[in-house]
């Protein structure tokens, strides 16, 4: 990526998408409508791709174009719009005073302690390895051929359960929707 | 950037967690799960940079898993809405017993 050779226009950006990243998903919690709700997530996917690709990861991030904002966005859209969920009495469903209260302290707690473990401020024995030697992407093999390599070698077996997976999952959700009729 | 993808990774996931405990439409609620599986992804992204491409072939299994996850839960959410004629959380309460 241009990190080495932009510097200053590589920050900015990074810090420009993870701003945008932010904002769109405190306003996707915020959001009453469903509908508005999910098109504020796919503003967050389409960030957090932009970051992808800004952290070497071009492949995961068309994937997240594809998968997350193309077709997992548009499946929830469709079945909010399918049940019809616009209505005034559906649209109240922020808890009130006290759960509010306990969810933001809550939360408070979790990032202080995600953001003292990331920075291993916590204890030094939750702290990363080493990183190994040498260079870890980008090989000569291009942006597929890093993710494409230990997928079809080390994790053969879990990329062939993945894909019973989907079969159990496409399966369970023809069963669970369809209408009983007899 | 790896400390503020890690940052940023942290204060996502603590969104999509207060958004599952603050809302009561279940469909809302999926998509903070979905939220906390994309700040969990970043970081898979964030540390792959140091430690080789393997954590992107894990965020590929997690957007699996997500898809997975997303069709029969909105499945199940579907059947749900048929019985009780609403997604609000207080009213699906089946195995309160």
């Amino acid at each position: 990526m241009a990190n080495e050779f932009l510097p200053l226009f590589y920050t900015f950006h990074f810090y420009l998408f993870s701003l945008i990243a932010l904002v769109s998903a405190i306003v996707f919690v915020t959001r009453k409508s469903p509908v508005a709700a999910a098109l504020w997530l796919v503003v967050v996917m389409f960030a957090l791709a932009a970051l992808y690709v800004m952290l070497n990861a071009e492949f995961v991030g068309v994937m997240q174009v594809l998968v997350y904002a193309g077709a997992i966005m548009v499946v929830f859209l469709f079945v909010v719009m399918l049940l019809n969920l616009g209505h005034p009495s559906e649209l109240n469903d922020i808890r009130g005073r006290w759960g509010r209260l306990a969810a933001g302290l809550l939360g408070l707690a979790l990032v202080a302690e995600l953001m003292a473990l990331s920075r291993g401020g916590v204890a030094y024995n939750f702290s990363l390895p080493a990183a190994p030697k040498g260079e870890v992407l980008a090989g000569p093999a291009g942006v597929i051929g890093p993710i494409a390599a230990p997928l079809f070698r080390e994790y053969l077996l879990a990329f062939e359960l993945t894909s019973v997976l989907l079969l159990v999952a496409i399966i369970g959700a023809v069963v669970l929707a369809k209408k009983r009729s007899a | 950037m790896l400390a503020e993808s890690l940052a940023l990774s942290a204060a996502l996931f603590t969104i999509g967690v207060v958004g599952v405990l603050t809302r009561r439409n279940a469909i809302i609620v999926f998509m903070c799960v979905e939220l906390m599986l994309n700040a969990v992804n970043l970081s898979f992204v964030a540390l792959s940079q140091v430690y080789g491409a393997t954590g992107q072939v894990f965020v590929i299994f997690v957007m699996t898993v997500a898809a997975a996850e997303a069709a029969v839960g909105l499945a199940i959410i579907i059947s749900i809405f048929r019985h009780k004629k609403s997604v609000n959380l207080q009213d699906i309460n089946l195995l309160r017993g």
